[in-house]
């Protein structure tokens, strides 16, 4: 028992690092892609995704441009010839414009409608529901009760009723769908933020005297991420269905600026009638769309998860 | 080991922290109507003075519900306290307004007890340690590099890795960068609350002979709170003891296990497990510990202690100077 | 102590559980033999990757996949329990082999009184018992461990009780078949110190009284110290040193027990630096070559790539070293 003890260098080796630093990032990529449907779905997104943006350059047709458009071509069915020897690969509508040129564009207003009112509505969203997690007490009582009200009126009920003031319109739309969403990723932040801001590294940064700014946005949010991203792209899809169905509706888009829906609702009178696929692809590219970005959601979801029980 | 000089460092004094579980609308109405229901008060701190001089380790030692995590807390300025005072290097902390006692709480430093709940785990080390000395001046951002290999260094750990993950650490890892966050700000005081509990022993080992090369190297004071009274007897030069929310015992180390005053502090040393007493015979303390939501009456461990008298029940012990820098709160000693 | 003319209780051959994970194989318990008599009290001490709760989940049969047991045997009474059909070991566990939990929880349902917790128990081993009997039993085994108005206690929740009281209801559900073997999973490290005694206290009791064997699994030495008869220290899935309690701890032989004895504060050791055993445990997927503790050990040298085998330096002590020896001029702290 007595022997000398020594002063033993106190530098250690951490022996079990991984030959390369991975971040998050490259282990979130690496758990993602092991689930063969959820990148399939992700493939088949980005090539929509790809569609939305370049569809003036890929469109057989500008379907817009009426010297294009002739009333001759009407309700022509697919893969039958046009008068230069182009192909309508999906037929034409009932003016005559081609259905995959009008799909292309129709994507790419479908899309860039949803995925701008879920921004919008997650940097709202977020912002409200990280204050009202932050500050605590009346704050977060009155948020919270304004989010409850919001979240119990149906979202269609809402954005007719937002549209019937504010009349059609892109931006009006996007408006309306800002509205109708805000309230589900206030809620959505503010239970992860109360989570971690329950965490010793927030009382930590308490200590080291860091200011309230610092601490939400640098410390708070980042963490409070992942089930955020998930409700992003879970919303989205929700968005783009809605955005359709009040297109399908009547309210919402102009005519000049047709999404899926409103080219479903368009081809709606011609379904009976054997012109089935007016309604039919468009319906069908939505599906794919909605469905894609369900399947990605759900897979982020579960990789997401397991994390936060770190 | 002894103190080196007798300035006081840190001085609490009647110090209080209540934790309210106010009633809703519906409970409010409800107690209109006639029923029982009362708003819950908790008395974590109840009245704690206590004195830390400077350059020495106080520990901090109590069970569960004791309430030296909320004082540890509140000293490191992370909750308000309800009432009292804390004093630090002669200036009141409580008094003062929201951003001065903010600079002057960064001198007293807090390391947490949990490795993993206690790093960002979205931040790289580099930042994790980083951020408070560039936000507080301390260096600046093109010299944080710099500044971080050297307070790595000086807590045992490689600079090399400064840029990874805190998943990519062990927890033994992850609390020197804990500490190593706290020493970046050059603090004087540090509080460790239960900084290594959640450790293997052979890393707590480690961890507790950093914290003793540092109190050399820094002239660091620390209030050192855990519930494992070997270590604390290890390390401190004087010890404090809680229970359910007040001091009990006030005692230098040695004086304390050579002669406990205290019933409570008689029946804890006496129930702490020491590798040197073999095939013991367990003589344990009977009854269970109270809840904080209803504490007993009088002096809060009369139903458990063995020489418990009917003024035990009805009066709180004040906590009164035995000897010289010797303190306990029990009745008992008013009759010696 | 522990009569050695009487059969173990338990014997352990040899015992290998390993998990197979996506990142590889862990070898959580590598070669682990020991025995437990009758009423005697084993400590089984490690850290944590030690393996020490994976060979007392691998005795008791509730190693769940991806973790299997892949050799060895457990000798209950003779029979081997590794292998053995699930209705067999079924019949066993909670009867004649028992476990407590590091968490009450674990044996307690939060949604069943328990009475009817304890009732159950009993009825799944012995349908025979009339309901009045069984509950008169389960008063029986909480006043048997200390629990005051067990009549009371008994149509409780578990969830109106104190970690502590949970503790004992757990334990006393242990006790209620009058089982040979109890292993108890780290019972007190989440509790405090004066609850922590009456737990000990009750263990020490029970095995002194009826003859219960107990393994009790834990990280902390002082705890074994009082409370055991034998210790078994386990590093890296495999048992490196074990033998009677007051043997090892006051004269250990195998580096990592002393540096560990080293490194707990002891009663004379205040205010000098404690012994560090450098660097730290290796990952279980990816154990070195030969002795798992040599990159660690101040006596390592090449011999040690070859995997030490058991040997018994010292009359009745087990040790898995390359170079067992008691020299006391070696620097490290005991």
């Amino acid at each position: 028992m007595s022997e000398t003890i020594p002063k033993t260098a106190t530098v250690e080796a951490p022996e079990e690092f991984v030959a390369k630093p991975q971040t998050p990032f490259q282990r979130f990529c690496t758990d993602f892609f092991e689930s063969k449907v959820a990148s399939a779905a992700f493939v088949v997104l980005i090539g929509i995704l790809f569609i939305a943006i370049c569809a003036p350059l890929i469109s057989p047709q500008d379907p817009y441009d009426l010297s294009q458009v002739s009333i001759l071509d009407a309700k022509m069915a697919p893969g039958s010839k046009n008068f230069d020897g182009g192909t309508f690969y999906l037929g034409t509508d009932g003016a005559g414009r081609d259905l995959l040129s009008a799909m292309f564009y129709g994507l790419r207003i479908s899309l860039g409608v949803g995925v701008m009112s879920g921004v919008i509505a997650m940097c709202i969203g977020a912002a409200i529901g990280l204050a009202a997690a932050y500050f605590g007490g009346r704050v977060d009582a009155v948020i919270m009760r304004i989010v409850d009200i919001q979240l119990s009126f149906p979202a269609i009920l809402v954005a007719l009723i937002l549209l019937a003031v504010l009349g059609k319109g892109v931006d009006k739309i996007i408006i309306a769908l800002v509205i109708v969403q805000w309230a589900y990723y206030a809620r959505t932040i503010r239970g992860s933020a109360l989570v971690e801001r329950n965490k010793e590294y927030v009382e930590a940064a308490t200590c080291l005297a860091l200011s309230h700014n610092r601490i939400v946005f640098r410390h708070l949010f980042p963490n409070c991420l992942p089930p955020l991203i998930v409700v992003v792209t879970i919303q989205t899809a929700h968005a783009i269905s809605l955005e359709a169905t009040l297109s399908f509706l009547g309210v919402g888009l102009p005519i000049s600026e047709p999404s899926l829906g409103l080219l479903i609702a368009n081809g709606f009178d011609y379904m009976l009638s054997g012109y089935f696929w007016i309604s039919f692809f468009p319906g069908i590219a939505l599906l794919i769309t909605i469905v894609s970005i369900n399947l990605v959601g759900d897979q982020l979801r579960d990789v997401l998860n397991p994390r936060l029980d770190r | 080991m002894s103190e080196r000089t007798n300035d006081a460092m840190l001085t609490v004094d009647n110090l209080s922290k209540n934790f309210v579980k106010k009633l809703d609308l519906a409970g409010k109405i409800a107690q209109k109507l006639g029923s029982n229901i009362r708003e819950e008060v908790v008395h974590a701190v109840d009245g704690v003075s206590l004195t830390i001089p400077k350059g020495s380790v106080v520990g901090l030692v109590g069970e569960s519900g004791c309430g030296k995590s909320t004082l540890g807390r509140m000293i490191a300025g992370i909750l308000p306290p309800t009432g009292g005072d804390i004093t630090y290097k002669g200036v009141s902390i409580t008094k003062m307004s929201g951003d001065e006692a903010a600079r002057a709480a960064l001198q007293i430093q807090m390391i947490f007890q949990d490795p993993f709940a206690s790093l960002n785990p979205r931040m790289r080390v580099i930042d994790i340690i980083g951020e408070a000395p560039v936000t507080h001046g301390f260096t600046t951002a093109s010299e944080k590099d710099a500044y971080v290999c050297d307070v790595m260094q000086r807590v045992g750990l490689d600079p090399e890795y400064r840029r990874r993950y805190p998943h990519q650490f062990s927890g033994g890892q992850r609390q020197r960068i804990g500490i190593a966050r706290a020493l970046a700000v050059n603090p004087e005081f540090l509080v460790c609350d239960e900084a290594i509990a959640a450790l293997d022993v052979s890393i707590q080992a480690q961890v507790i002979n950093l914290f003793m090369d540092l109190r050399e190297d820094l002239d660091l004071t620390y209030l050192f709170i855990s519930h494992d009274l070997s270590v604390v007897k290890h390390i401190s030069d004087r010890i404090v003891i809680m229970y359910l929310g007040r001091v009990v015992e006030i005692s230098p180390t040695d004086e304390l296990y050579a002669d406990p005053n205290h019933p409570y502090t008689q029946a804890l040393l006496n129930e702490v497990p020491q590798l040197e007493h073999r095939g013991r015979d367990y003589k344990p303390v009977e009854g269970e510990i109270p809840s904080p939501l209803d504490p007993p009456s009088g002096c809060h461990f009369h139903p458990r202690c063995p020489h418990a008298t009917a003024r035990c029940a009805a009066e709180r012990p004040a906590l009164r100077e035995i000897a010289p820098t010797r303190w306990s709160a029990c009745h008992l000693n008013d009759e010696a | 102590m522990n009569a050695k003319d009487t059969a173990p209780t338990l014997e352990v051959r040899d015992l290998q559980t390993h998990f197979f994970t996506k990142a590889g194989v862990a070898k959580a318990v590598d070669g682990v033999s020991f025995s437990v008599g009758k009423g005697e009290i084993m400590g089984l001490v490690g850290e944590s990757g030690s393996g020490k709760s994976v060979t007392g989940f691998s005795i008791i049969g509730l190693v769940d996949p991806p973790g299997e047991v892949v050799g060895g045997q457990v000798l209950y009474n003779g029979k081997d329990l590794v292998g053995l059909p699930d209705e067999q070991m079924r019949q066993l566990r909670g009867n004649r082999i028992a476990m407590i939990f590091q968490d009450p929880m674990m044996t307690l349902n939060p949604v069943l009184r328990v009475d009817t917790q304890m009732v159950e128990t009993i009825l799944a081993h012995d349908p025979s018992v009339s309901k009045q009997d069984a509950l008169a039993r389960a008063r029986d085994a909480l006043g048997q461990v200390g629990i005051p108005a067990p009549d009371e206690r008994l149509r409780s929740y578990p969830h109106q009780f104190s970690g502590g009281m949970r503790q004992r209801v757990a334990i006393a559900i242990a006790l209620l078949n009058k089982p040979d073997l109890i292993i108890a999973d780290e019972p007190t490290t989440a509790l405090d110190v004066t609850i922590q005694g009456q737990i000990l206290y009750e263990a020490q009791k029970l095995c002194r009284e009826t003859g219960t064997s107990m393994i009790w699994i834990t990280h902390d030495l002082a705890v074994v110290a009082g409370l055991a008869d034998s210790i078994c220290v386990m590093y890296g899935g495999r048992v490196v040193e074990q033998g009677a309690i007051n043997d090892v701890l006051d004269h250990p032989v195998h580096p990592y027990t002393r540096g560990l004895l080293g490194s707990v504060p002891g009663a004379n050791s205040r205010g000098e630096r404690l012994y560090q055993i450098p660097g730290m445990a290796p990952s279980l997927l990816s154990l070195p070559q030969g002795c798992a503790f040599q990159a660690r050990c101040p006596r390592a040298d090449d011999a040690c790539l070859v995997e030490p085998q058991i040997t018994e330096p010292v009359a009745g002590r087990n040790v898995r070293c390359c170079h067992p020896h008691l020299n006391a001029d070696e620097e490290v702290g005991a």
